[in-house]
């Protein structure tokens, strides 16, 4: 016989702990991705498969280069977060847990930061 | 008093009970796009490391990308961003508490499958004409 109460024995035991935050900062980063999706479909993505030359001349423009940077970045962060929540949903073994959510937060950080560092040098002048 | 039915309580009917129905299809869908998008965010930035380095290595990872097989993974990923971003803003304005009667989440589910594949058609027809 436990001599607590049902509110005693839960307190500090939910799984999401901080999980309105998460939530909160997803939603923000949806929100500042839809303008800058739609600007990188429309400016970005056409320079695929273009010369190397229509690259480097479409980032010099500032408006360009601050968007495709601020797209990167925001990108691999609700990436990121996204992966983990479904990572947390779906992988059950502590271990693999946690060396999935350390190598996918590491892996998007590392991606974010090349892909924003590329535009940055082309816009500075490779 | 302790739950003493810890681990007994009836489950709730799951998915392999339900017949489909489009919310729940474009839910997990909207999942497996933006988990999808992954190998897309991978290529975008090899190709502009690769614009950043060389005009050569430049011209190697663009015919990577648009190779066949580049092609496939970037145009299916088109059709994802559009449906991801579609899903997405239904999701917001749901956040809102907004859209929940059973008409409106039908008609809403069905609204971003179509948006999106007319969206994904239209920008590769520009695509393909500038």
């Amino acid at each position: 016989m436990e001599y607590k109460t049902d509110m005693g024995r839960v307190i500090g035991l939910g799984s999401a702990k901080d999980g309105t935050r998460e939530w909160w900062i997803h939603r923000l980063q949806s929100v500042a991705l839809v303008p800058l999706t739609l600007y990188f479909i429309w400016k970005v993505a056409p320079l695929i498969g273009g010369s190397h030359a229509e690259v480097i001349a479409a980032f010099q423009s500032p408006l360009t280069a601050i968007s495709t940077i601020l797209f990167i970045m925001i990108a691999f962060m609700h990436l990121a977060g996204g992966l983990q929540e479904v990572i947390v949903d779906y992988v059950h073994g502590k271990a693999c847990l946690v060396i999935l959510l350390v190598s996918t937060k590491l892996l998007c950080l590392g991606l974010g930061f090349a892909g924003a560092f590329a535009v940055a040098k082309i816009a500075f002048g490779a | 008093m302790a739950d003493v039915n810890r681990g007994k309580r009836p489950l709730s009917p799951h998915i392999s009970i339900y017949r489909p129905q489009i919310n729940m299809v474009t839910s997990i869908v909207n999942r497996i796009t933006g988990v999808a998008m992954s190998l897309a965010a991978v290529l975008i930035v090899w190709w502009l490391l690769a614009a950043s380095t060389s005009s050569s290595y430049f011209d190697f990872v663009n015919g990577v990308l648009t190779s066949w097989f580049g092609l496939l993974v970037l145009f299916g990923s088109l059709w994802a961003l559009w449906f991801h971003l579609l899903g997405g803003l239904r999701h917001l304005i749901m956040d809102f508490g907004i859209g929940y009667d059973l008409k409106w989440v039908d008609l809403g589910g069905w609204a971003i499958v179509v948006a999106s594949l007319v969206l994904t058609a239209a920008s590769i027809i520009c695509l393909a004409i500038f």
